[in-house]
């Protein structure tokens, strides 16, 4: 896909998880807006796995480490086809698969997460099963900066240094906020950059709303040798204005005015870019 | 009377199981010495993963090589695996249901001088409590060559305790010792005035138990679940229904581990009596293995003693 309808698949997917969370009046708003570029550029430009492929042990996998953003990959997940797009009109519902956070009983979706400090482990775990079977898929994780406080985040990233992992790519959802405020004041895990690459990790930062420079340092091989470490630097809440850069709009439901406010602008975009 | 270590026969069974699907893996947190692996390191060295020094990330790996078809058999003292990695546990393998086998070694008090940052004495109560978590406690080689047997072959999440020194034969062939989950079995029947309940180190204790409390004119059972979890809750109906009187036997604390569990099968009934003895909700005092057990009452000796003056109250 061009860059310019890869940016609008991720306005759209960014009304679609607006209006889920509104509808449920539940969700990590500031969060999945965020990532909402990430996830495109990943699922409609880089990660090999379609629904059919799924189950194929060759498949590139992704795993959702900051599980809480889970309404943006729900959106992507029915766009790309893994269940259809009326099975989310239970988001949050009793008895519902769709939860708030990735479980493996919704289609595409490998492992459960969202208890942080997790995804860069397992899929530490699935680069090494494939080095083990030299197989040559490639296994993605998405992280929060803020989740970068957790001390299995480093156990993790010291094995995948030590084990040369270079069919792992770690993405950190870089927006320097987190639920309680500006990551730097809350926990300071700064230099992330210079921390990762004396873990072992081949560091490559990037605008993380740019689709073109996203696109760019997802299909890039990686000729290193190393596990790479994509740092986006990214703006929560990004695409609604007035949820942007907001640590409150972490997971507030926006108000009746706020959600036509941010359903406008959305559709601007996409009008936009039509 | 043969014995063995019960590590040794584990790694003697994941040498054999690499040779039937090499998709079995050994995962170490710079634990293979202590986990008697080293056999298995020599012969596969390529099916032995080494983490170290971090139980948590040891067990998340896990998840992710079984995730993606191995057969990951994850070796940790179980203290550390029980309780630094709990999490891990519960939500990388139980709740994805990851196909990851939790060995834990030199469990209880095995590591006796070497404090309670080293004992385990609280882990089956833990991990019985885990949905979609299978718990088990070898008593000797034949039981524990059976379970191998059947944990190199099943696709269910498990822990197993082990401890370190060798255990004396209580199974004469490794068929009659293990058969499946939830499936316990009554080892010693002499008569219907109590049933003794235990599995894993203490299983050879109950039954000297047993044997000098029928000098005494008391007739005991023994009954080895050998799963903890899944229970033999039909076997625990069954020896409630023909002593009324049950006693468990275990090497964890007396909260929550498997006098907990058959509690929580008889209380319903009403009819049943139940003394468990096990570790006290207090510091464990120092000493060997032995010194402990006969320290906390939980000898053969003193265990006949408690049962009986139970019984005459
Ligand atoms: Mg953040």
């Amino acid at each position: 896909m061009e860059i310019k309808a890869l940016e609008l698949k991720a306005a759209q997917m960014r009304l679609a998880t607006w209006q889920m969370i509104y509808r449920a009046k539940n969700g990590h708003t500031g969060s999945d807006l965020s990532c909402a570029d990430i996830l495109v550029a990943l699922y409609y430009s880089a990660l090999k796995q379609t629904p059919a492929t799924f189950t194929d042990p060759n498949r590139d996998r992704y795993i959702q480490s900051k599980g809480h953003a889970v309404e943006i990959l729900y959106s992507v997940l029915a766009d790309r086809g893994y269940f259809p797009k009326e099975a989310l009109a239970t988001y949050s519902q009793f008895n519902s698969d769709f939860i708030g956070h990735p479980t493996n009983h919704i289609n595409g979706i490998e492992l459960n997460t969202g208890s942080l400090g997790h995804g860069l482990g397992l899929a530490t775990g699935i680069a090494l099963a494939g080095k083990l079977d030299q197989r040559d898929y490639h296994v993605y994780t998405l992280m929060g900066d803020g989740e970068q406080a957790e001390g299995s985040v480093w156990e993790a990233a010291m094995a995948a240094g030590n084990y040369k992992l270079d069919n792992l790519t770690a993405i950190i959802d870089h927006n320097r906020l987190q639920i309680t405020g500006p990551t730097e004041q809350v926990m300071n895990s700064e230099p992330l950059a210079q921390k990762y690459a004396a873990f072992g990790f081949n560091v490559v930062e990037v605008n993380g709303n740019d689709m073109a420079a996203l696109v760019a340092a997802l299909q890039a091989p990686n000729e290193t040798g190393k596990p790479q470490l994509i740092l986006a630097d990214t703006i929560k809440g990004k695409g609604i204005s007035f949820a942007e850069n907001q640590a409150g709009w972490h997971h507030r439901i926006p108000t009746p005015e706020e959600y036509a406010a941010g359903v406008a602008e959305l559709e601007a975009v996409i009008g936009g870019l039509q | 009377m043969a014995s063995a270590k019960i590590g040794d026969v584990i790694c003697q069974e994941m040498i054999g199981a690499v040779a039937k699907d090499r998709n079995v893996l050994a995962v170490t947190s710079d634990s293979r010495g202590s986990a008697a692996l080293n056999p298995f390191a020599a012969k596969w060295p390529e099916n032995i993963v080494e983490m170290g020094i971090a139980e948590q990330n040891s067990v998340t790996v896990s998840a992710g090589l079984a995730h993606s078809g191995k057969r990951p058999f994850t070796f940790a003292p179980a203290a550390f695996l029980t309780m630094r990695s709990i999490e891990q546990v519960k939500v990388d393998v139980a709740y994805s249901n990851t196909n990851v086998k939790l060995i834990g070694i030199s469990g209880g008090n095995s590591y006796s001088y070497l404090g309670a940052t080293h004992h385990s004495l609280q882990d089956l109560a833990i991990t019985r409590a885990i949905p979609n978590l299978e718990v088990y406690m070898p008593a000797d080689q034949h039981q524990a060559r059976a379970l191998m047997q059947y944990l190199t072959t099943s696709n269910h999440p498990a822990y197993v305790r082990i401890g370190k020194v060798a255990l004396p034969d209580v199974y004469s062939d490794d068929e009659t010792a293990f058969q499946q989950p939830g499936h316990g079995q009554v080892v010693l029947d002499l008569g219907h005035d109590v049933t003794i309940i235990t599995a894993g180190e203490t299983l050879h204790i109950a039954l000297d138990a047993a044997r000098q409390l029928e000098q005494t004119g008391i007739h005991a059972q023994v009954v080895d679940p050998v799963s903890i979890k899944p229970l033999d809750q039909a076997l625990i109906n069954q020896v409630a229904d023909q002593t009324h009187h049950l006693v468990t036997l275990e090497e964890h604390s007396r909260i929550g581990g498997l006098g907990a569990a058959v509690a929580e099968i008889i209380a319903p009934r009403g009819d049943t009596k139940l003394n468990i003895i096990g570790f006290p909700d207090a510091p464990v005092i120092a000493g060997t293995q032995d010194e402990v057990f006969h320290f906390y009452q939980m000898d053969a000796p003193a265990v006949a003693q408690q049962v009986k003056t139970w019984l005459e109250k």
